[in-house]
């Protein structure tokens, strides 16, 4: 019965060292900017049991804010003492990664999730409910829709200040998941920041019961993923006795022996390691929202309040898309000549029909879903070049990408009519007779995803093509320029629509946001515009933070 | 370090550009003359590089070069030759007549206008912001600069295609709004099209860069001379490849034939002075580019093409002027004459001989100049009756004697009259082709007797026989109309005669071109052009 054996064996190995283990050495300096934002979340939390309601809202912005900054200052401090390159190193046990792609994704995310809170913290978008100002938050999360409970809650004016912590929660699982150097950790960062996203699309205060049926979809899809996810860490360690990123690799390669008779059978199978390695890699291109993993991106985008999706589609896909680098590059890169094919199917299925079902959207934040779906093709086209290059010119267009996004979705909060945010495409006709600075910016940030010169998007994509081309990838250049002529054409759609068609007499009308939402397109249109005109020195940056450490 | 007056000359029109669309709503007539210094300056210095250029000096000349992007071995490279000179030199000629032309264009209805609408201010910045761009795509000697520029300027122009149309249309408004976006979408479409496969092969050429090099580049003098020292040697299929992607986009933007069908959309739908600002500006850096990167780059697979090239050229020579002839409408017309002119270009740069390319050259220049002439009266014409169809006009000969003659001038240009510049260049063309394939010089002259007829016939039908009810008080040009033609048509005139100044410009640039794919004159030709002198 060695079936029995091992389970036997496993256990007393398990139970047997238990006396000795030492306290764990924890590098609380290295890992200064997740413990801000998650000591910020914490904090917020509190707020929200003990500080009166009325002052919430400040006090959660205020919370938000501080933790955010103080954590890209940390991230900021590490790099400056040079833990991005010389100084680079594993902390905490093994556990998180201290490094160039790590600190650099981490400085993405924060500044992403700053500009996030201002959105968050719109209050003049909606007409005011009694008298109160509202965000675009429902007024209680738990309360049926329609039904009397809400129209209590809304009456008294209640707001959902929680978006901030969970906000801040989801932060921290986002910079432990591209910095996460086992597969537990990598496992309990994409849970950590999932959680509260599935909560906070779910919060719509407008066409709710669409919001919380995106939570469901998302949810449940997210669950599905998550599963695979572990079975495929749980047949890794079969496979490598360990769930340690460099000792698999070592496995990989060969140059580590089984230590554990209980695994002696099992190790080294190879059979174990391409499922174990696939099933990993659904669960992060379920996450970054490539084809055929895709589908649920359409309808969250949709139903999710458009601040969260305008965080989500920007703060998450530079988390996964870090996560995807580090196990592609540290761990698996024995294995290039196996993922390598796979990705490259993946990437072309990615870019080709994110961009043609993109054609056929009428809505625009389905069609933004799309589109998000086929630059995660391209950025996939950077991923697969397995050089160095590779890596600096993901990080790059990720950052560009991300700062698009969120100043895309901000615009698409201010157009408005009585039933909420007009999505509908047919109601952006005209927008720029209207309103010609907001559909000057909204073209902006099209003609961006477009990739036109001049513009940040671009730089990123000459950067992922130039580094798949480098990398013998030309199929994978061709198919991502004729993809990008059909991505163009739907971009250019909106645009044609907005200044080319006469306005509806009946059509929505732009609302004029508060300071909050005009920094947050201002701060999307300047990257836009700064990395498109003048990217060496982020470049270089990039360039610079594109060595992972082992 | 010295003045940098190439990139004044791009900059000019770029900060004029913003400074017009800052003009507040109720100053319109500011911006429009704003916008007319703006461009009479850039001519200025459009003028002083074509006097500091040195026809026999260096190759490249007035040279400017910065690091840009480091990392994708981007320079910004300035210079020209002698071609560029003379492109840059007929677009910082052609905008101000584009300008005054257009000087009505975009005057707000009164019913629509709202504080914030304000397109006229519009309409001219995006008319600087093309000339500024077009200026720097000539000026460009780095690929990568280059590339941005030629595809940025689908950006303005779009939107000038898109958000101007004439007046009065003869399908009501709303119909010639719908008609106007399809244009627009179209001509992006196309060119964006075309634009991405050349990125594509822009990539190419810095992955074969950086692989034989050492480290990527886009400098086109440096890339010159890492070929000519045998550092740089493509290999042949790739060479091929890229050469196809670099020509597929120039080959829609110029437009050639089968890629030509947004031309006759986007010049239909847009205002007279949009549509010379189409095919007398914009297309130009197609036919240019090709003689500076597509002969320059891949010298081999030009040669290589050459044979498929000729031929499409032909097609479109022969295929635009009989569309030409069937045309209803008067700006289609012009606008398949444009094409089958891009035939005569395109077939004289690749005929591979010094005749051809100087022809080539000086082609689109007088293309240049003659379409604007005649363009710009048709638009004159149509704003007065509101109609593009032909069956709606004749007899304007008999009401305005002076519109109809400058008519008659601008299109002798277009069919190529002796004494007028477009002969020089389409008998150079001819010649050059003559000399290396006599049989598709021979068929090319179909094109010539063509342009006879759709011009004769044109003019005919609008112009002469009984006045056309509704015509009899059609006005005659306005002084400011007068002012814009009567220049162009001096200008043909003298080219016409005395086309010597261009051509000691073009002719030592088209020396180091024919050097660079490593062709000579064939052998006859070269013993005919001896006894000239």
């Amino acid at each position: 019965m060695s079936t029995m054996n091992t389970v036997h064996s496993l256990w007393t190995m398990a139970a047997e060292p238990a006396g000795k283990i030492d306290s764990p050495h924890i590098e609380y300096a290295q890992l200064s900017p997740t413990l801000i934002v998650l000591g910020a979340a914490i904090i917020g939390v509190l707020a929200e049991a003990f500080v009166p309601r009325k002052s919430r809202y400040a006090v959660q912005i205020g919370i938000a804010l501080l933790g955010f900054a103080a954590a890209f200052a940390a991230v900021i401090a590490l790099a400056a003492g040079g833990h991005a390159k010389e100084e680079a190193q594993i902390a905490a046990m093994g556990a998180i990664a201290v490094d160039g792609p790590a600190l650099f994704l981490q400085g993405t995310i924060l500044l992403v999730a700053l500009v996030a809170v201002f959105t968050f913290a719109e209050r003049r978008l909606d007409p005011q409910e009694h008298g109160k100002h509202v965000d675009s938050f429902a007024a209680q999360g738990s309360a049926v829709p329609g039904g009397p409970a809400e129209q209590a809650a809304v009456k008294a004016g209640f707001t959902t200040t929680e978006v901030f912590p969970l906000l801040a929660f989801a932060v921290g699982g986002m910079l432990i998941f591209p910095a996460a150097n086992d597969l537990l950790t990598l496992f309990i960062a994409l849970e950590v920041f999932s959680l509260p996203l599935y909560v906070l699309c779910a919060l719509a205060r407008r066409k709710r019961l669409m919001s919380q049926e995106a939570a469901v979809k998302y949810f449940l899809l997210g669950a599905f993923s998550s599963a695979f996810f572990l079975f495929g860490v749980a047949l890794l360690y079969g496979y490598a006795g360990t769930v340690s990123y460099a000792g698999i690799a070592e496995v990989v390669e060969g140059t580590r022996q089984a230590s554990d008779p209980a695994l002696a059978q099992t190790m080294g199978n190879d059979a174990l390691l391409l499922i174990g390695g696939a099933m990993l890699l659904m669960g992060l291109l379920f996450k970054v929202g490539a084809v055929p993993f895709h589908q649920w991106t359409p309808d969250v985008y949709q139903g999710a309040p458009t601040p969260v999706t305008g965080f989500m589609a920007a703060a998450t896909k530079v988390a996964a898309f870090g996560a995807l680098l580090r196990l592609l590059y540290v761990v698996l890169p024995g294995l290039r000549w196996d993922w390598r094919p796979v990705m490259w199917g993946v990437a072309i299925a990615t870019m080709v029909i994110g961009a043609i079902l993109a054609v056929t959207q009428t809505d625009v934040k389905r069609l933004l879903a799309y589109s998000s779906v086929a630059h995660a093709g391209f950025i996939l086209a950077g991923v697969t070049a397995a050089t160095p290059d590779g890596i600096s010119s993901v990080l790059f267009y990720l950052a560009a990408y991300s700062f698009v996004t969120l100043g895309a979705f901000a615009v698409v909060t201010l157009v408005r009519d009585a039933g909420g945010e007009a999505t509908h495409l047919s109601k952006w006709a005209g927008l720029g007779r209207r309103s010609p600075l907001v559909a000057a910016v909204f073209a902006v940030f099209l003609l961006a995803f477009a990739g036109i010169p001049l513009t940040s998007g671009f730089a990123g994509k000459f950067a992922v093509f130039k580094a798949a081309a480098e990398g013998g990838a030309t199929p994978l250049v061709v198919i991502g320029v004729i993809s990008s002529a059909i991505a163009a054409f739907f971009y250019v759609r909106v645009i044609v629509l907005m200044f080319f068609s006469e306005p509806k007499p009946e059509g929505p009308s732009v609302v004029i946001p508060s300071v909050l939402t005009s920094t947050a397109i201002a701060v999307g249109v300047a990257v836009t515009l700064v990395l498109g005109l003048a990217p060496q020195y982020f470049l270089d940056l990039a360039g610079d933070a594109g060595v992972f450490v082992r | 370090m010295s003045f940098p007056l190439l990139t004044a000359t791009a900059a000019l029109p770029a900060l004029g550009a913003v400074a017009t669309a800052a003009v507040p709503a109720e100053k319109r007539t500011v911006a429009k003359w704003l916008a007319l210094l703006v461009s009479l300056g850039t001519l200025v210095l459009a003028a002083i590089v074509a006097i500091r250029f040195d026809p026999d000096g260096a190759r490249f000349q007035l040279t400017e070069s910065h690091a840009w992007i480091a990392d994708f071995g981007v320079r910004y490279e300035l210079g020209v030759d002698g071609i560029a000179v003379a492109l840059v030199g007929l677009t910082a000629l052609l905008i101000p007549f584009i300008i005054a032309a257009g000087w009505h264009d975009a005057d707000p209805l009164a019913e629509k206008t709202t504080s914030r609408w304000r397109p006229t201010q519009g309409f001219f910045a995006l008319i600087l912001l093309v000339e500024a761009m077009v200026v720097i795509s000539f000026l460009a000697t780095d690929v990568f600069l280059f590339y941005i520029f030629f595809e940025a300027m689908l950006i303005p122009m779009y939107f000038l295609i898109g958000g101007f149309g004439d007046r009065a249309h003869q399908h009501g408004e709303e119909e010639a709004g719908r008609q106007r976006s399809y244009a627009a979408v179209k001509f992006l479409l196309y060119n964006l099209a075309g634009g991405l496969i050349m990125l594509a092969a822009v990539i190419g050429l810095y992955a074969v860069t950086s692989d034989q090099l050492g480290s990527g580049t886009f400098s086109l003098q440096e890339i010159l001379q890492a070929r000519a020292d045998r550092d740089l040697d493509i290999a042949t299929s790739t060479e091929r490849w890229l050469f196809l992607g670099f020509f597929f986009a120039f080959a829609v933007k110029a437009p050639l034939w089968p890629l030509h069908t947004w031309l006759p959309n986007a010049m239909g739908e847009s205002t007279a002075p949009i549509a010379v600002l189409i095919t007398a500006v914009v297309d130009k850096v197609g036919t240019f580019a090709m003689l500076r990167f597509c002969l320059g780059l891949f010298p081999e697979a030009s040669q290589w093409a050459t044979p498929v090239i000729l031929v499409l050229a032909l097609i479109s020579i022969v295929y635009g002027a009989l569309l030409a002839v069937g045309q209803r409408d008067i700006k289609r017309l012009i606008a398949f004459a444009s094409i089958s002119h891009f035939g005569f270009i395109v077939m004289g740069i690749f005929a591979m001989t010094s005749q051809g390319q100087s022809g080539a050259t000086l082609y689109m220049v007088n293309h240049g100049i003659s379409t604007a002439a005649l363009m710009l009266v048709i638009g004159f014409l149509i704003s007065r009756r509101g109609s593009r169809l032909i069956a709606d006009y004749g007899g304007v000969q008999k009401v305005a004697p002076v519109l109809a003659g400058t008519f008659l001038i601008g299109g002798l240009a277009t069919l190529s009259l002796p004494g007028l510049a477009p002969f020089v260049s389409e008998f150079l063309v001819l010649v050059g082709t003559f000399a290396r394939y006599p049989v598709i010089g021979i068929i090319a002259t179909v094109g010539i007797v063509l342009a006879a007829v759709y011009v004769l016939v044109l003019y005919q039908r609008t112009m002469t026989g009984p006045v056309k009810s509704g015509l009899e008080k059609l006005p005659d040009l306005r002084v400011r109309e007068v002012l814009v033609v009567a220049p162009l048509i001096a200008l043909l005139i003298g080219l016409g005669v005395y086309p010597k100044p261009l051509t000691d410009i073009v002719n030592p640039a088209v020396g180091h071109t024919l050097s660079d794919v490593g062709e000579k004159d064939p052998k006859p030709e070269h013993d005919a052009r001896g006894g000239d002198k």
